[in-house]
């Protein structure tokens, strides 16, 4: 079963599936509507995208957010500037924000550990910060960027005449709004999720475990690792600009809030919640996340009423109320208390928490288990 | 089993088996949305989104709000005392819900943030089949969710909004706005100004840096220049600076007599405290005494910035210490649900939920186009501000603004603000193409 799953045709069919029956199996937990699953399958590629960086080389970076801002900035301005197609949006985001992976890893990627940390954070403030002021003409500052009915559109324009209103984002003329929406970040989901699996069984790969387990060391053997840290940063600064790209494709909008210090936590979080250095585990991090905050946020005391009505009177209302703590505004409580029982229970995340299962369930065999590795930036 | 052979026989099954599953949610999805327009209500109710900031520095406006929405959801139900469906002058509504059916409702937390608004409107509309959004505390967050809401075709009411380019370059045919704006803000004040501190005086102006803050600071420009004011300076502090120190010591070496504020919600209870400090009010400049206004007051904002407030002056949309049957009707109904009375935040949402319900009501439908008809042009009385006018030209309500002043010898807790003057709708209106922009199609969507 194992070894079947391992094989990439297989791997890659059974991924496929999942991802593309998310409709359905998520039908049950009340999470299947467009908005949501669109952002199941971006914030998927963000994670896992930042799991290459930080799974791999043991690089925390905190700023990974700002490659998500560039990202849709650079989206929503082709969209404004050339075409309302979806591809240029993502060439541009993508580019744009390898281009700035680049420099900020190049300065950035000098120090290690805790240092490379802070320095990441404090570009992606100052990225922030320079959206919310002096970039104000680009980024249009508090109220977000946005399309607007005096947009050139030069390509569009030239081939047709707008209609009233705001054009919508498609690819060649299917809406990218609703479930076609979620069936293209799905699809390219499916493709990041390919490059990565190749990443991490490359040599490539392997190399920058290497740097993670001890960076003095592979120096020691004459590799140089800057290149190979600078590369990963980059790539994992592309796959967060992708993700920023496509939140534009399914909603043109694009706010300096995507680049706060909150949403470069909030992929940490994803990330070390699914499994740090495991292919899908940032990915169910992040769906935990994602479904937490939009579901577990919009339940408010009538849901909750309704949910223990069951319940004598007065326990009732003690239920409500000792319930409502966790939901609504109270949503990150929840998620830091989860957070505190999967670091102190499972440290290798959701996915060691499955692999347990497994063990379990498979009579006990199935080999020693690896201790769980402590998470260790490279010195 | 160690090894898979593949036939094409097997493969072609495979292929067919997945296609089947791959087409099998849209047509789950082509059933549930067969339907004439959005989220049409077919059963025995209808819902409504109450999209509020429950978390960020809005959240006391966001709280206030959801409490007047959860009134008004009861007097259209025709629970408690029917609050202002006694005083509004349409008799449309006769509550027993909108059009018969019952009315429920889901909220959704904005945060004060474009996406996670953006986000939380989307669920509401897509998951839970919110017929209408209404709600919001920012400007910012009132754009972007009128824009989505033009998009899939769903009427947003919207909440506590003062910039001009809500229903002015930004403007949408299904976004209405009840609220005033920064304009005629500036309309009132400015003759005020001119009693109260004279025509000779020069403005320095600290400004919020978003597109509230910019069409407040040029509205408020526009007026006191046109009294014959100078400006010195207008300086942009960005959002949420916690210290405007930095901002404030400049102020008094420009040679400025008058100090704008043109902050909201925490910022301004920061930035006011912080001049009060710096010994401002007690200065004399150009052998004038130095003054400050708040161009955008709200009870809350009082609260937060306790003496400090005391004698400035500014605007309001509404102040529970009106005294017209509408005002008194809601103060009534909200203090014995609540044991306090409300903010101008919850009347506007209140009002506004009202206002939706009765459209569909005279419409006979819910129909949005022709919801949106009942609302442009609609005139309307008992709802606290007067006379009031949805402009169908750029869905801005036209009403009584309020000047206001802190209150020297507040009676209670709540007692902050006192009505200067009543300016009257007349000179409060403006003419709609001054801001430009475009409301766009009023078609019918299906999500």
């Amino acid at each position: 079963m194992k070894q079947m799953l391992n094989r990439e045709p297989f791997a890659l069919a059974a991924f496929s599936l999942v991802i593309l029956l998310m409709p359905i199996w998520l039908t049950p937990f009340g999470a299947n509507y467009p908005d949501l699953l669109q952002k199941f399958a971006i914030f998927a590629i963000f994670a896992m995208g930042f799991n290459i960086l930080f799974g791999l080389t043991g690089y925390l970076s905190f700023g990974h957010a700002a490659f998500l801002g560039v990202g849709s900035y650079a989206a929503v301005w082709s969209f404004k500037l050339f075409t309302m197609n979806v591809l240029p949006a993502i060439v541009f985001g993508v580019a744009f924000a390898g281009i700035f992976a680049l420099a900020i890893g190049y300065v950035s990627l000098r120090r290690s550990g805790i240092y490379f940390s802070i320095l990441t954070l404090a570009f992606a403030q100052m990225s922030y910060n320079l959206a919310y002021s002096v970039l104000t003409p680009i980024t249009n500052g508090e109220t977000g960027l946005q399309l607007t009915l005096q947009d050139p559109r030069i390509i569009d324009n030239a081939f047709s005449t707008p209609g009233a209103g705001l054009p919508e984002t498609n690819l060649f003329g299917i809406d990218m709004s609703g479930y076609p929406g979620f069936y293209f970040c799905a699809v390219v989901l499916i493709i990041c999720f390919f490059i990565t699996r190749r990443i991490f069984n490359s040599p490539f790969g392997l190399t920058l475990r290497g740097v993670k387990s001890n960076q003095n060391r592979m120096g020691y053997t004459g590799i140089n690792t800057r290149p190979y840290t600078l590369a990963a940063f980059v790539i994992s600064g592309m796959f967060a600009g992708l993700a920023g790209s496509l939140l534009a494709v399914t909603d043109p909008l694009a706010g300096a809030e995507r680049m706060q210090w909150t949403a470069s936590g909030e992929v940490v979080l994803m990330t070390i919640l699914g499994g740090v250095g495991t292919l899908v585990g940032p990915m169910l991090g992040a769906w935990l996340i994602k479904y937490l905050e939009n579901i577990f946020s919009s339940f408010n005391e009538n849901t909750l009423e309704h949910f223990f009505s069951f319940l004598p009177e007065g326990l009732q209302a003690i239920a409500v109320d000792v319930s409502s703590l966790f939901v609504g505004e109270g949503w990150h409580l929840t998620l830091g208390v989860l957070f505190m029982l999967i670091v102190i229970f499972l440290p290798g995340g959701l996915m060691e928490g499955w692999r347990r299962l497994l063990r379990r369930f498979s009579g006990g065999g199935g080999g020693k288990s690896e201790p769980a590795v402590a998470v260790q930036p490279a010195e | 089993m160690s090894r898979l052979t593949m036939t094409r026989r097997g493969l072609l099954k495979a292929g067919a088996a997945s296609g089947v599953a791959l087409a099998a949610p849209l047509s789950f999805v082509r059933g549930a949305y067969a339907e004439d327009f959005c989220n049409m209500p077919t059963g025995s109710s209808v819902t409504l989104g109450f999209n509020v900031p429950q978390s960020g520095p809005y959240a006391d406006e966001g709280a206030d709000e959801l409490r007047a929405y959860q009134l008004a959801t009861k007097h259209l139900n025709g629970e408690g005392d029917g609050g202002l469906l006694n005083t509004f002058s349409s008799k449309a509504l006769k509550g027993n819900g909108i059009l018969g059916k019952k009315v429920e409702f889901v909220t959704g937390d904005t945060q004060t943030k474009s996406d996670a608004a953006r986000a939380s409107a989307k669920r509401m509309i897509e998951k839970d089949g919110a017929i209408m959004i209404t709600g919001g505390s920012s400007s910012g967050v009132a754009v972007a969710v009128q824009g989505l809401c033009q998009e899939m075709g769903v009427i947003f009411m919207a909440g506590l909004t003062h910039s001009n380019d809500t229903t002015g370059k930004d403007k949408r045919r299904y976004g209405f706005r009840h609220f005033f704006n920064a304009y005629q803000s500036g309309l009132a004040l400015g003759p005020i100004l001119a009693d109260e501190l004279g025509k000779d005086r020069t403005a320095y102006h600290l400004t919020a840096d978003y597109n509230w803050g910019w069409t407040q600071e040029e509205s408020i420009k526009d007026a006191t220049e046109g009294l014959g004011w100078q400006t010195a300076n207008a300086v942009r502090t960005p959002l949420g600076a916690g210290d405007f120190s930095q901002y404030l010591t400049p102020v008094l070496n420009s040679g400025a007599d008058v100090l704008i504020l043109n902050h909201y919600g925490k910022d301004m209870v920061n930035s006011l405290t912080q001049a009060v400090q710096f010994g401002m009010r007690e200065k004399q400049v150009n052998g004038k005494d130095f003054q400050i206004v708040v161009p955008l007051f709200s009870r809350l904002m009082a609260q937060g910035a306790g003496e400090n407030i005391k004698g400035i002056l500014g605007t309001t949309n509404w102040n529970w210490s009106l005294q017209d049957e509408g005002s008194k009707a809601f103060v009534k109904s909200f203090g014995q649900e609540y044991g306090f009375p409300p903010s101008q935040a919850a009347q506007t949402c209140y009002v506004q939920a009202l206002l939706y319900a009765d459209a569909c009501e005279r419409a006979g439908t819910f129909y949005p186009p022709e919801v949106i008809k009942a609302l442009e042009g609609f005139e309307f009385d008992g709802m606290g501000n007067g006379e009031t006018l949805y402009r169908a030209a750029d869905h801005q309500c036209f009403k009584e603004v309020l000047v206001v002043k802190g209150n020297e010898n507040p009676q209670s807790q709540f007692d902050l603000l006192e009505v200067v003057k009543i300016v009257p709708r007349e000179q409060v209106t403006y003419d709609a193409s001054i801001f430009g922009g475009d409301l766009g199609p009023a078609d019918a969507k299906t999500c």
